[in-house]
Order: C-alpha cells, then structure tokens, then sequence
C-alpha cells in the first residue's frame, strides 16, 4: 500500500498528515484528527451522516479518498461553532438520537450558503440525502426555516 | 405514590423543556460508542458467517486464518459451550453444529486491521451439510416441517412462555373467553380476511458496535450502543460463566435504538472474541449490510381474523389467530406474541374471543423486538377488519369504533377492567381533525384522495418484576447529579427524567444534569430501556430518590431551626418555612451539614437520596385461556388518521395530513411528547408504503439503502397535528404514560384504510408501494394498461 503527504485546511487549521491510499476522509477526520462528530452510518454514501463540506460543497466524506484532499478545505460539524443552525435546532426539538445531526447542519448550511431564504421544498430537497430514523424530519426543516429568519434579520 | 409529598409546583414537568443533551449533539462533542479512542493496540473483529439457512455444521478449520500474520485470535462454537437469551435460551454465541439462518455467526476473528480480519474470515474453512428449511410459520407449525430445534424442551425458558414440545412453536399463547361457537349465530355480518405483514429492519442510523476487553485479570468491560446494559451484562456474564459483578458494560450515547439494541445480539460477539485476545480492546462494527440480515429484524406475521358484530354495530365475538415468523433463534421474539396473544382484540370490548398467537421457528433472521412490540404488525390488519365489518352493516367506520372502543370499566380479553383512558377523545379529536365525513376534490384530475382512521392500544411488555432504580447526589454548587441505569436513545428520556428530579425536588430544571453515561459499575440497576417504560418506570424511581434527598434536607433544616417539616419546603433551590420566613439555599448545606447550636459539632453530611420502583400487582395468565386478574401494568391509547391522494399515473401514494392523538396521562414535556409522535408517524408512514426485507430462500435480497428505502424529508404529510389527550395514570408520575412505541402502531391501517377510500382497493399486506398499487388499479379497471 502506498502512502501519501497531504496538506489541507479542516476547520480553519491546516493539517499535514500522512495517509494510505485507500483511507476515506471520513477515516482520516475520525481516526487520525479525533474529529468524530463526523459520523459513519454506512460507508457507503448512501445515508449522509458523514457529510462535510469539502471546499464549499457537501460530500459524503465516507466516498472520498483522503489522499484525494491535498490543499482542500474541509468544514465538519466541530467547525460550525456558533451556526445559528444549531440554536435553532435544539429551539425547535429537531434533534432525537442526534447520529444523523452532523450531517444534517452540514447540509443545512450548506443550502443557506447557497441560498438563504429557501423553502419547504427547496429544504426537503437538500435534505433527501441525510436519514433520519427519529424525528420525521419536521422540526429539521423548521429548524432550517428558523436559522434562515436569525441570519437574515 | 403520595400525591402529597410532591410540591404543588410542580416546576419544570409539563413544560416543554429543550433537551439536557441537545447542546452536545449539535456540536459534533457527544460521543458514540464507536467515536471512544482505544489507540493503536486495538484490535478489529469480524464474523464468519453461514451461507445456508439450515444445515448441519461437519468441520470448521481455523488452522489458515490462526497461521496469517496480524490476526491475534480466532474463536469458534467449541469455545462457547453456553446458551444465551432473554426468555428462552435457545441460541449459542457462536453456532456449534448446526447453522440456523443466513448469516448465523460461525466463527470470529480479531486482527490488527479489518482488512487483515477479512481476509481471516475468508481462510476459514468451513464444511456444512445442508438442511430442508422453514421459510413460512404456517407450515413451520405445521406437524410436516422439520424441527429446527429439536432440543427445545430442554431450553431454559420463562415461566410465562410456553413452548410446544416436538414442533418449532416456541411459545403458544391461549386465550379463550365466552362461546365463540354461540356467538357467531348472533351476528348481523361476520367476516373472514388474511394479513401477511413483511419483515422490517429497524435501521438507527448509528450501526451496531461493541468494544470488549478482558483484561489479565478476567475483569470484562464492554463499551457499546446498547438500550440493555444491565440486560447484557446479567446475560453474557451467565453465559461466559463468569459472576455478573465482574463484568462491566458502559453505554454512551445510543445513535437510535427502536428495539434494535435492546437485550443482547452482536455484543456477546465481540466479548467472546476478546476472552481469546486478553488485555486488547476488540471491536466489532457490524457494516450497513450485516445491519439488515444479523441485527433483529421485526418478526413477520401471518394473521387470520374472524370478527362479527350484531345490526346495531356491537361487535358480539372474535377469532383471531397469530403465525409469527419469529426466524432462527426466538429468545426475545416469544414475549412478542405473547404480547400480541393478550392483546388480541385491538383496543375494543369483545364478549366472546377465542385466540391463538404462535412463535414459529423458520431459517429466516431472527425476529427481535422493535417500536411497537407485535402491535404494528397486528393493528395492521385488525384495524382494517373494523374498517370492513363497519362496512358490511353499512355504519360509518368511526361511528362503529365509538360503540365498541374502551372506556374506563371496559372488560379486558384477558378478564377485569381497564383503567380510566382517553381513547374515544383521542378517536373524536383525530377525526375531527381530518374533518372525518367530508370529502374534498382532489388536487388534480388524475389524482384519488382517502380518509382512514385507525385505533391502537399498547401495554409495556415485560416481566411483571422488572424494576427501576435511581440516586440524586448533591453538589457544593446546589446541583443535583441524578444517577440512572435507564438510557437515552433518542426518546428524550434523560430530559424529562431530569424535569421530573427538579420538579420532585424544587430546583430549577438548569440545576440538574445526569452522571453519564450509563455504566454498569457506578449506574443503578434498570432492567432494559424498552417498552416505552422509562418515563413511567424510571420515572417512578427518581421521584422517590427525589422525594428522600428532600426529606432528609427538610429533617436537618427541621432539627436546626427547630421547626416542623411540614412548615418547610423548597422551591428554586432554597429551602423556606412558610412559618418562621427564613430561608436558606440548598447548596449551603448539601455537603457540609449545619452546626450544631454552641458550636457543639455538626449535623447532616453529603445528601443522597435513592429510590426504586417495580410494579407488584402483575400477575400470571391462565396457560389455557389467558385469563387472569391483571395481565400488565396498563395500557397507552391512541388513534391517527390520515388523509392522503393516490396518483392514478403513477400509483403513489402522497400523504397530505397525518394526524396523531394519544393519551399519555401526563406530558412530562409536551414538545417531547409531540416529537415522538411526529418520528413515530413518519417511521410508521416509511412501513406502510416503502419497507420490506425481501427474503429469498432465507437470504435478504436488499441490505442496503438503495434497495431497502426508508422515509427520506421529501415524503412526510404535508401537514402534521399532535392531539395530547390526559387522563391521569394512577401509577405513573404526574399520572404519566409511555408515548414511544404507539406512535407508530395505528400507522399501517390507517393509510390501508385511507387509499381503500380513495380507490377502493385492499391489499393482503404493506408494502402499499406505487408499483403494488398501480398493478391493482389496473386490475380492478381503476386505470387502462
């Protein structure tokens, strides 16, 4: 197996690591960096938990290859301190289990950077990729609507 | 419980609180089993697994996985001699010699990478000598089907269960009441229908994982996402035999449970494995796939129904029998059917029943517990049944549940009388909710819309001793640290078990916080978080540690200011008389006591209070007609209704109002209460229309995302309404109820009963997928091919 140096930004801090070649971002968030809020729900990019954003966009970490991330920017659910999003998630009861909810705030915040007053549809949409199994959904999407009011008072 | 004791304040319960562990969540910093770093010496566990649902196992040769460099240990059956299980040991760690479902653990290895344990799994030979096999309980209770226990009669068993000896029926329950046979001759309409409910998997997000270790001394700890620590510590210690007090089990936080990490599965493995590699800490990560044919399936179900009722719509008898397809190993599935067995009628007085609910044996996974406990999977049809026999008199659906639905006095299936409930409020309010009579057009022409409405009744299932027990510890800074063995899995259970310690106490919500996580060395006992009993149970318990920390702050403060008790209180963290006026905070004297008067030494010292709850009135049911004086603690009641539109294009279904209503006693926290009943809603709406394990000669056919679909935002009701209905529980605190499980029961008959309005069509079981419901249109000339 071959390794590779790598250097890139996660949550403001630039890293230099080492990586093997057939290491995930989500691996090398969670087991090199100790970054676990990122979650591993089924390495296989299809339930979200493990989403981040990889300069700007949400990826599932879990189908990216670290080695793949030199010079990237990487924000994970521990570079969101302060997100109105969280706020109004707790305000608005839209978190149960709390497994899916890194990956739902990274999306989230993802879709208020691109657009900050969306609606209902439009925030079931950039939410179809994230699972969850407790809420219904309902208060996540209030919660978004809540976040997007805070940012654009 | 005296009512008296508790502060007419009553503080934080009944307000809608923000969780005590939300803070965590949303910063990425509350830590999952899976997130706890063990370093480089971990080691990393993988299952051999049987490809054959049924065979004989001939030889297993672990000689090649042993030799590969990186692997430190490999265990198989042999090492195993024990039998473990909840209700029936029927199952072994590691399968000996004979393999019972696809998947079946085999052998187990621990290496220095999961691709160096992979790679182990696959060295390992193994020689089976395949086995006719049950796919279908009728046939699997059937005298023609081959045993797939032949040594049942010697498994250690429950006393409520019930296994029949020389056939794969794992637990028969009985209930007989009044003359069927008569009662028949009696009735205006009868009718006769067949329900064949799928498996589900219950999908949490987080996946199982279990770290074992077993250090030089043979102490065990194992860190898991676990609803059962004290459950798993109390079995897999008995099975290893090992004393239960050396065996440790911490739970952090659980990434959703649902009846999928309750009593013991996947953990054993991995404790197994590191008994072999002594002082490493070895995990096993059970992938997406594994989740959905290892873990615990909900059972499948088989269900006749036979039910009549007389001209005036008075349902007169009902014969309903259960084949439950309770898979390989049915140690915790038995209990289901016998919940199903006493629970047999829906929610309704029924003067003649007769009742059969049998646990059968097949080579399919193995059937566990999952939100809802049997009732989902029986309310599914029954409640479609009501829908039909209303029909065949020509009465309304809602009008036939309001004559025959419970109301406080109401006679049970299993004989006495059910306690005050709300549920004909609960069936008025959703279906006013719906504006039950009125049809509104559809949303466009090639659309169809429906109504249905359904009923529920749930009662926690579980041993009639299943206790609960709680400590509250005082700090410097007048914070009580409450201990409980009870978990959060996402219900909210820590939140509304800390407002209830707040309210019992008098401080402030803020003022509390919870020793966690859930350990089994320093946490007190909880037999499981299951059954939607923690709010009750848990409940229960911390009111009365509570209440004895109270006294014994008011008993020093009575001694020192030389007043009585009832003339003292506290309220917001201070303690007051309402005589004297005087007042001091709690913080003041939680540690370090009071002087005593001259300067003569001290009185009191460190507060903490304990307190237990474990019903005491349930009792047994007779074996061959499942009466008895009270068969369980109490029953949570409820309807949901909805509205929806079936698309004549395409056969989808959309759901445009979901409507729930359940009387919960008392709503600790009423936003909480709501929550649950909006996640329960939507997971009952991802059963009826998407989720199905499809099983072919044993083996899932779909364990993964793409292939089993789950509820994703962009199929929720377009509208929700929570109704809380509260007729108090005289057991529970505040007279509080469990919500959990229920929110999800009524969900499959409701949408049943909702598309035979829009397009008159009825299906055997869910689920009512587009493409399912579009072949029937066709069918019935609804649509032209």
């Amino acid at each position: 197996m071959s390794f590779h140096e790598i250097q890139l930004t996660v949550n403001g801090n630039l890293e230099h690591v080492t990586v093997p070649s057939n290491m995930t971002l989500m691996h090398m968030l969670r087991e090199v960096m100790a970054l676990t809020g990122t979650k591993n729900g089924c390495s296989a990019g299809e339930c979200g938990a493990c989403t981040v954003l990889l300069n700007g966009e949400p990826v599932n970490s879990c189908m990216v290859l670290a080695a793949e991330c030199d010079g990237a920017v990487v924000i994970t659910v521990e570079g969101l301190a302060g997100d109105p999003l969280q706020d109004a998630l707790i305000h608005t009861g839209g978190v149960q289990c709390g497994f899916c909810t890194p990956g739902v705030l990274i999306s989230a915040r993802a879709l208020l950077n691109r657009n900050p007053n969306p609606n209902d549809e439009e925030i079931k949409e950039a939410l179809v990729g994230n699972l969850c199994r407790c809420t219904g959904y309902v208060r996540i999407i209030d919660a978004v609507k809540e976040a997007a009011r805070v940012k654009t008072q | 419980m005296e009512k008296s004791k508790i502060p007419q304040n009553i503080g934080p319960v009944g307000e809608s609180k923000p969780r005590i562990d939300a803070r965590e969540k949303v910063t990425g910093a509350a830590l999952y089993a899976d997130d706890i770093q063990f370093g480089h010496r971990l080691l990393h566990a993988r299952i051999k697994r049987s490809p054959f649902p049924h065979a004989l196992i001939k030889k297993v040769d672990v000689s090649k996985a042993l030799a590969l460099p990186g692997v430190k240990a490999v265990v198989t059956g042999a090492d195993f001699p024990g039998f473990i299980g909840l209700y029936l040991k029927d199952r072994h760690i590691f399968c000996r010699d004979r393999v019972r479902y696809v998947g079946d653990p085999v052998a187990g290895v621990a290496a220095d990478s999961p691709e160096i344990a992979e790679q182990a799994i696959r060295l390992i030979e193994v020689e089976y000598e395949p086995l006719e096999a049950v796919f279908d309980p009728e046939f699997g209770a059937s005298p023609q089907a081959p045993l797939l226990h032949p040594d049942l009669d010697k498994y250690t068993v429950a006393s409520f269960i019930l296994p029949r000896s020389g056939s794969n029926v794992s637990n028969h329950f009985k209930l007989r009441k009044g003359d069927v046979t008569a009662a028949w001759g009696k009735c205006k309409a009868v009718i006769e229908r067949k329900y064949r409910i799928p498996h589900i998997q219950h999908v949490a997000i987080e996946p199982h994982v279990a770290i074992a270790k077993v250090d030089q001394t043979g102490e065990i700890t194992l860190w898991d996402s676990s609803q059962s620590p004290f459950a798993q510590r109390d079995l897999i210690a008995e099975t290893l035999g090992v004393s239960q007090s050396k065996m440790r089990v911490i739970a952090p936080v659980v990434g959703g449970g649902f009846g999928g990490k309750a009593g013991v599965s996947m953990e054993s493995l991995a404790v197994a494995i590191a008994t072999k590699a002594k002082g490493y800490p070895v995990k096993l990560l059970l992938t997406r796939e594994e989740e959905f044919y290892t873990a615990f399936v909900r059972q499948g179900l088989v269900a006749y129904f036979k039910m009549g009722c007389d001209g005036n719509g008075k349902l007169l008898a009902m014969e309903n029998t259960y084949y439950w397809d309770g898979g390989a190993y049915t140690e915790y599935g038995v209990n289901i059917t016998r919940a199903a067995g006493y629970s047999c009628t829906g929610p309704y007085e029924v003067p003649n029943v007769h009742a059969d609910s049998y646990c059968v044996y097949t080579n399919h996974p193995v059937g566990g517990p999952m939100r809802g406990f049997g009732m989902p999977e029986m309310h599914a049809g029954l409640e479609q049944c009501i829908d039909e026999l209303a029909r065949e008199i020509g009465m309304d659906a809602v009008e036939f549940r309001r004559r025959n639905c419970l109301r406080a006095g109401s006679s049970l299936p299993t004989g006495g009388t059910i306690h005050p409930i709300g549920l004909l409020e609960c069936l008025e309010k959703s279906a006013e909710a719906v504006e039950w009579g009125k049809k509104a057009p559809p949303s466009a022409p090639n659309k169809r819309r429906g109504k249905g409405l359904a009923l529920m009744w749930k009662a926690p299932a579980m041993p009639g001793n299943a206790g609960s027990s709680a400590w509250i510890e005082l700090s410097e800074d007048g914070m009580l640290t409450l201990g409980v063995g009870a978990q959060d899995i996402g219900q909210g259970a820590f939140t509304v078990i800390a407002q209830m310690a707040a309210a019992a106490f008098g401080v402030p919500y803020e003022s509390v916080r919870l020793a966690m996580p859930v350990d089994t060395r320093y946490s007190p006992y909880e037999w499981q978080t299951v059954a939607s009993r923690i709010t009750w149970s848990t409940g229960n318990a911390i009111v009365n540690a509570a209440k004895d920390a109270r006294k014994q702050v008011l008993e020093l403060v009575a001694m020192a200011w030389k007043e009585e008790i009832q003339d003292l209180d506290i309220v917001n963290g201070k303690v007051i008389s309402y005589k004297s006026e005087r007042e001091i905070p709690v913080k003041d004297i939680a540690i370090k006591g009071l002087p005593k008067e001259g300067g003569k030494g001290w009185m009191g010292g460190p507060i903490i209070g304990r307190g237990n709850f474990m019903p005491s009135d349930v009792t047994g049911l007779d074996a061959e007609t499942g009466q008895g004086e009270h068969a369980v603690v109490h029953y949570t009641t409820g309807a949901q209704a909805i509205e929806l539109e079936v698309d004549l294009d395409t056969g989808r279904v959309e759901i445009l109002k979901g409507v729930a209503a359940f009387d919960v006693g008392k709503a600790i926290n009423p936003d909480l209460v709501r929550a649950q009943m909006e996640g329960g809603l939507v997971q009952g709406i991802s059963s009826a229309l998407f989720e199905q394990l499809k099983l072919k000669n044993g083996a899932v056919q779909n364990p993964s995302f793409v292939d089993y679909r789950i509820a994703t935002a962009t199929d929720i009701p377009k509208v929700f309404q929570s109704i809380l209905v509260e007729v108090p529980q005289d057991d529970g605190p505040w007279g509080a109820r469990g919500i959990g499980e229920h929110s999800m029961v009524a969900t499959i008959p409701a949408i049943a009963n909702a598309i035979y309005d829009a397009i008159g069509v009825r299906f055997e079981g869910p689920p009512f997928t587009a493409e399912k419901i579009y072949l029937a249109m066709l069918d019935a000339g609804i649509v032209k091919g």
